[in-house]
């Protein structure tokens, strides 16, 4: 029965009678795939244009209004081959991208300023020694400085904001020696204009801004991409909903607007879009994103029902309940609330850097100061010597140091599939001794797997798992991703609550329950633990049984064992039961576990760890686990998580494997290292700058000089980061690509990298 | 000297010229979609049309 597919809520109007949507597209790989799927869409009567962006996959669709509707173009792109998922900008993102672009315009402002300012400079420098006479110099003087003043008025914006924000909290960062700096270089240089002088710092004052700006550029960058690509994803993941109106028509809604009230209609194998209470029909509701539990649960009429589960066996109809009317999601966010209360603020290393540099080099200044006033020069001379000293040590490469590994680091990361919501993340990450694990979903994959597929006859297997392509029902869908040919058979019956039966090769096929297929169950224990669910599939005289349970990821024994050998506490804290948490547990080596933990124990447990001194990561994707992610030092989800709980990690990592939290800590740890590296080499660099320029050595040649090579150093030291993969070969752990290989050959390889670090 | 007086306000324009070029460009949506345009530029459909799909809207 088709359904009507409302999108009206995507639409934005554009005036003159059109509107816009954009579209998250899928399967796009290529220059070909742009003109199709345009051209494509160009033939949509009413579509006045059609452009996709092929950096972030988006495309977005202007057109006439009443004579096109917004699930034409969805139906369109699925018959060219592209699933199309209409998307909503986040506020965030749109942010990042403004913050990005005002950055990029504050960069071509200093570059420009630097370049032209440096022509002027060179000349002035190569006259000093040759022939220049003073009135040139004043020239090339006054002319620097209306470059110099406007372009750092604007380009400095950034700096300056960061500084005033701080200073009003009573704070310090590393803007306020910039900004203070930058300033002085320039008020300085006027001064020294104004005298007819020598010397004149336009020129580092603006290319201080743009090395400083271009670090912080590269950083807006990548966040901006990051949260392009979570913005895809979850469009993609964003579910649909079948809203029942008040004259009992099924309209298929975006689950995003649906309000207190409405009631909607869950198939098996729906997820449930909104929290709500069963007004109608029976079923089982696999909860495992909700609570941890794997076993479903029946429901029946006024049964509650939370966001994120899967309807199994009946249809039902939901009333969705107000946001406040619900004990568990009210639960969850008290918690979290506190969690996030009691989490002490986390000084990172750049504010420490900071609060230690600051008073040091504004004490060095003013000691410059007060000893060449001591020793009887002039007051100006003593100033302009003062002010050199700020210059010099103007945290150039200081402020390059951490940005530029973090940069790096989450590139790295961002490559293997690994998505950071904040770079200071890396710095917790890399501090981490114990790691917690939740069981289901995380340690598991989010979906049922068929445990027996090796026992089963190929050909049978594949015949069953094309019949089990025409059911939605959860345990089906595993069964069904072992077809091989992705068609299903016509003219399939289902019987409700039982199975699905076709005529395959004249012999009617079932699949369903062993009752409805006529399949007995194995007379002694079964070997797939106690959770398994059967499911039967009879073709004429041909029978099969199939094992279906939540399995654990693909390499989940080689990432804990590698996480251990790095060193790592690893322990389990599941919402389900200990009899479903110890074959897990056992599996992997794990001691340390605890079953059927609430939400509030969750957070209990991390806090009784961190009083030990321990410092966890947690690593969790069901709606129990959120508080628990936010209590955590720091926090990592897999992509199927529950909507909350993603967002309260600080990492989220693609894929069936369990690689990424191993890689991650290991980027993060030799991030730190490369970071604490190149604090050091901006130290160095202090320690010989600060004496040269105190004696009044300083020339601004020289602290351009000194400048550019020490940011250049602690940039390309940052890039060092990349090598670490070299060292194994070119084998990134976490790539996709990888999942077939066995995984524990280049994750052992691990530990040996981060040895050869220290 | 004199070449100078002449001299520095064509340096300066230039360089101010190719700011704003940037600057305009920026604004003009040009750095959107870096990888689309690399593949967009072989495609050899590039009827007069195509001029019309002007970016309005990310």
């Amino acid at each position: 029965m088709p359904q009507k597919l409302d999108l009206s809520s995507f639409a934005r109007p554009a005036g003159n009678g059109q509107s816009t949507m954009t579209l998250a597209v899928e399967g796009v790989h290529c220059g070909g795939c742009i003109a199709r799927v345009e051209a494509g869409m160009r033939k949509i009567p009413g579509v006045v244009e059609a452009r996709l962006n092929f950096s972030n996959r988006r495309l977005t669709i202007a057109w006439r209004n009443h004579e096109a509707e917004p699930a034409d173009f969805l139906v369109a792109l699925e018959s060219l081959g592209y699933q199309g998922h209409p998307f909503q900008a986040r506020a965030a993102e749109q942010e990042e991208v403004r913050y990005e672009k005002w950055l990029l315009r504050c960069l071509a402002v200093a570059g420009f300023a630097a370049m032209n300012i440096m022509l002027l400079s060179v000349s002035v420098w190569s006259g000093n020694v040759s022939d220049i006479t003073p009135e040139t110099r004043d020239l090339f003087h006054w002319a620097s400085a209306l470059i110099a003043l406007p372009a750092a008025a604007y380009a400095g914006l950034p700096f300056f904001l960061s500084a005033i924000a701080a200073l009003k909290a009573r704070s310090v960062n590393m803007d306020v020696p910039i900004s203070l700096g930058v300033m002085l270089a320039l008020g300085m240089s006027v001064v020294e204009t104004l005298n007819s002088a020598t010397h004149a710092y336009f020129d580092s004052a603006v290319m201080l801004l743009f090395f400083l700006l271009l670090g912080r550029y590269l950083d807006a960058s990548l966040r901006r991409r990051t949260r392009a690509v979570a913005g895809n994803l979850a469009a993609l993941k964003a579910e649909t909903a079948q809203r029942v109106a008040a004259d009992g028509q099924i309209v298929v809604v975006p689950a995003s607007v649906l309000a207190a009230g409405d009631r909607v209609l869950l198939r098996p194998g729906d997820r449930v879009p909104a929290d709500g209470i069963i007004v109608a029909g029976q079923s089982e509701i696999d909860d495992s994103l909700v609570t941890g539990e794997s076993v479903p649960r029946p429901v029946r009429e006024s049964a509650t029902v939370y966001a994120g589960s899967v309807n199994i066996s009946g249809t039902l109809t939901l009333q969705v309940t107000a946001a406040g009317e619900n004990t568990l999601i009210d639960e969850i966010e008290r918690l979290m609330d506190s969690a996030a209360k009691a989490k002490s603020r986390i000084v990172h290393l750049a504010d420490r850097a900071a609060r230690l540099y600051a008073p040091l080099v504004h004490t060095a200044a003013a000691v410059t100061l007060v000893g060449w006033l001591a020793f009887g020069a002039s007051a100006h001379t003593a100033i302009v010597v003062a002010i050199t000293v700020l210059i010099i040590t103007c945290p150039c490469a200081l402020a390059l140091a951490i940005p530029a590994v973090q940069v790096v680091a989450a590139g790295r990361l961002f490559r293997n599939g690994i998505f950071l919501h904040g770079g200071d993340a890396i710095e917790r990450l890399a501090e981490v001794d114990t790691v917690v694990f939740d069981k289901t979903g995380t340690l598991t994959l989010p979906e049922p797997q068929v445990v027996n597929a090796a026992d089963i006859p190929p050909g049978l297997l594949e015949r069953a798992a094309r019949l089990a392509l025409a059911s939605r029902h959860p345990l089906a869908a595993a069964i069904a991703r072992h077809a091989h040919e992705r068609s299903a058979f016509a003219d399939v019956r289902e019987e409700p609550g039982q199975g699905i039966c076709a005529i395959v090769d004249g012999v009617e096929a079932r699949l369903g329950s062993p009752a409805y297929c006529d399949v007995a169950l194995p007379q002694r224990p079964d070997p797939y633990a106690t959770d398994a669910s059967w499911i039967a599939f009879r073709h004429g005289k041909k029978a099969a049984l199939f094992a279906v349970r939540q399995s654990l990821r693909p390499d989940a024994r080689a990432a804990v064992d590698t996480l251990r050998s790095m060193g790592l506490r690893v322990r389990i804290l599941s919402g389900d039961r200990a009899d479903a948490v110890a074959p897990v547990a056992a599996a992997l080596g794990i001691a340390d576990w605890s079953a059927a933990v609430t939400p509030a124990d969750k957070v209990a447990a991390l806090d009784a760890l961190k009083a030990e001194g321990c410092r966890v990561l947690m690593v969790g994707d069901g709606l129990n686990d959120a508080p628990s992610l936010v209590a955590a030092h720091v926090s990592m989800s897999p992509i199927t998580a529950a909507d909350l709980s993603q967002a309260q990690a600080d990492a989220v990592f693609l894929g069936e494997r369990l690689a990424p939290v191993p890689e991650a800590v290991v980027t993060a740890r030799r991030a730190r290292a490369l970071m604490r590296q190149n604090l050091w080499l901006a130290g160095l660099y202090n320690l010989f700058a600060v004496p040269v320029a105190m004696a009044g050595l300083v020339t601004p040649l020289i602290a351009a000089l000194a400048m550019s090579g020490s940011s250049l150093i602690v940039t390309l030291n940052a890039l060092r980061l990349n090598a670490l993969r070299l060292h194994r070969g070119g084998a990134p752990i976490a790539a996709p690509a990888q999942a077939e290989n066995g995984p524990a050959a280049p994750v052992r390889a691990l530990p040996v990298a981060e040895g050869s670090r220290a | 000297m004199n070449v100078l007086v002449y001299l520095l306000p064509i340096a300066l324009s230039l360089g101010l010229l190719g700011l704003v070029a940037f600057l305009w460009s920026l604004k003009d949506g040009q750095y959107e979609d870096l990888d689309g345009a690399a593949l967009r530029v072989l495609g050899d459909d590039d009827l007069p049309k195509e001029k019309e799909w002007k970016e309005k809207d990310r």
